[in-house]
């Protein structure tokens, strides 16, 4: 079973189109706060030591996935994506062990005024979903590289991380694709 | 009765694709995020307040909305009551000075709705004079059609009439919509001493001429009219173009951002579709007419009979009006609400029956931040339109609980003239 929630419209990177000046400048703050933010157990293996074991790419959909534990690596939504969609107040999660393949809707955030769908990253194997943003799924905007990730999947195909941007490219996307 | 060639000037934007209101630098300057709208660059949302935020703030504070996309006309003339009577069916011989009605242009034959409009019976003005707003969506559309109509009725033997897009040097007329329970307040504080317009006495549906003060030393007289598309009590202000922006400011100012805040559009579409207001382009069409629309109500009685009807599309919207139980021709598909469990079903969306059988199609929805439920708008088959009937709506491949449900969502609050229960 693949793409169970199919059908839907708007990628994240189709519902942020358009005029959005500030939002780069923001992200970057937020994003360097949210590192510096991130839980105590993280930072050991974030910046220096070793950079692979802390692996965290984007997507030009704006998805982010974090594949430091490839049976189980996380997906979400980058700050820029949390920041440029509003409050979130629904968030549709997919179910464990679906199977998705790269590109596949495997969820949705809906604010007030637009419904996005989230594609994965990579293709594999859902294997756990952040349930509590059934109940608050204002986590989303308030931490969306942290508490507010979306699922767990087993990477099946650890090359498809390779084409995706680390976070310094993804920062030049966001900022291009404001300026257009 | 005579006779004189009168041509509607047209409504123009410099650019057709980006147009810009009068108060375009203003919203960039209070940090709008804008997007294209009607043929105009419009604010969506303003870096101070989220969307749900900004909608929250209406219902409890005060927002003013640049409105200035919609096209406002005069008509004018001896023939202008009956002018706009044939191509509406709204009732203007009722209709006092100052006074205005929510009604529909009609297409000819099918009465399918070319476009919503308010008009109003100008107060103080020459014995016909009416102010029409229309849709910034259906400019050109408009214009063609109030056009033909127009040279249609000069063929024939008709009083004349006079179309006038509201503008000066070449600029529209800005429109601003003051929205929420402290407008009252905010506006009665901006007017000028020698203003004797008691905002106390001053219904929803009236207009009056207004003086504010502005803070060059200036009084600057307005058109107002009490309500607008929030559901919320407010005003919306028709102002000269060189004087948009220097009003926007000063209610900005004097009232204080502790009461007044701009919206955008992202927060008038909700606050209208909590307040059951259909946005045309998407819950009304050109094949769609009032009845199906459950927009009956616009049509009086003494417009419903044979020799009262003589509007566009009669023939069809006039039968609609009574069901095929009671003989009429009635409808096959209406306008509802819908209250949406899980997932917001937007435009688009299908409804379902409880065999999965498609019964209609959702027009608008969101999730509504007054109520924390999901509402929304759809055309569903006659029978299934009745408030708490169980139907679908298919969201992402998955069924999801819809009830029929009664519109307003949420209670309107116009300051009405209190009927006392004789």
């Amino acid at each position: 079973m693949s793409a169970a929630i199919g059908q839907s419209g708007a990628s994240l990177a189709k519902a942020l189109q358009g005029p959005a000046k500030s939002l780069a400048r923001c992200s970057r703050n937020q994003y360097l706060r949210l590192r510096a933010q991130r839980p105590a157990f993280t930072p050991a293996r974030s910046f220096t030591a070793s950079s692979r074991s802390f692996e965290k790419r984007y997507t030009e959909d704006h998805e982010w996935i974090d594949t430091s534990n490839p049976e189980s690596a996380t997906i979400g939504i980058s700050t820029y994506a949390a920041k440029a969609l509003g409050d979130v107040v629904y968030v549709e999660l997919p179910q464990t062990d679906m199977e998705v393949n790269k590109g596949d809707a495997i969820g949705a955030v809906e604010s007030v005024k637009s419904a996005s769908d989230i594609m994965t990253p990579v293709s594999g194997v859902v294997t756990e979903v952040n349930s509590a943003l059934e109940e608050k799924p204002g986590t989303i905007n308030k931490s969306p590289e942290g508490d507010g990730w979306l699922a767990r999947i087993k990477v099946t195909n650890p090359g498809e991380v390779d084409g995706l941007m680390d976070a310094e490219a993804y920062q030049k996307f966001t900022e291009e694709s404001s300026e257009k | 009765m005579y006779f004189q060639r009168s041509t509607p000037n047209l409504p123009t934007s410099k650019d057709p694709t980006t147009g810009r209101t009068a108060l375009y630098d203003l919203h960039l300057q209070h940090g709008a995020k804008m997007v294209p709208f009607g043929g105009y660059s419009m604010p969506v949302s303003y870096d101070d307040l989220s969307v749900g935020e900004s909608h929250a703030w209406t219902r409890e504070k005060a927002s003013v909305f640049d409105v200035g996309h919609m096209v406002q006309y005069h008509v004018e003339g001896p023939g202008a009551e009956a002018f706009l009577e044939s191509l509406t069916p709204a009732g203007l011989k009722d209709l006092a000075p100052g006074s205005s009605t929510l009604s529909a242009l009609l297409h000819p034959v099918t009465g399918g709705i070319v476009d919503d409009c308010v008009i109003t019976r100008v107060e103080n003005g020459p014995k016909h004079l009416f102010y029409v707003v229309l849709n910034a969506g259906c400019r050109d559309k408009d214009y063609k059609f109030l056009s033909a109509a127009l040279e249609k009725w000069e063929h024939t033997m008709n009083p004349v009439v006079q179309l006038h897009h509201l503008q000066a040097n070449g600029e529209p007329y800005g429109l601003i919509a003051l929205q929420g329970p402290m407008s009252a307040e905010i506006l009665a504080s901006a007017l000028a001493s020698s203003c004797k317009v008691d905002v106390t006495k001053w219904y929803f549906g009236n207009s009056k001429h207004i003086t504010v003060n502005l803070p060059s030393g200036e009084s600057l007289p307005i058109v107002a009219a009490r309500g607008g598309y929030t559901g919320e009590d407010g005003f919306e202000l028709s102002i000269h173009p060189s004087q948009t922006v220097a009003v926007t400011e000063m209610l900005l100012e004097s009232a204080g951002k502790e009461k007044l805040r701009l919206a955008g559009l992202g927060a008038r579409d909700s606050l209208r579709l909590e307040a059951g207001m259909c946005l045309y382009g998407h819950d009304l069409d050109d094949t769609t007419t009032p009845v199906e629309a459950g927009l009956g109500w616009i049509i009086p009685k003494h417009r419903r009979t044979k020799e009262g009807s003589g509007f566009n599309g009669a023939e069809t919207v006039i039968p609609q009006l009574t069901p095929t139980s009671k003989g009429g021709a009635g409808v096959q598909r209406r306008r509802v609400g819908l209250t949406v469990e899980g997932a917001p079903a937007r435009e688009g969306v299908q409804v379902v029956d409880e065999q999965g059988e498609e019964v209609g199609r959702v027009t608008s929805g969101c999730p509504s931040p007054t109520m924390k439920k999901n509402i929304a708008m759809a055309y569903v088959s006659n029978g299934l339109h009745k408030a708490g009937t169980e139907l679908g709506v298919v969201v992402r491949g998955r069924r999801r609980r819809a009830v029929v449900t009664k519109m307003p969502f949420v209670p309107s609050k116009y300051f009405k003239l209190a009927v006392s229960p004789a």
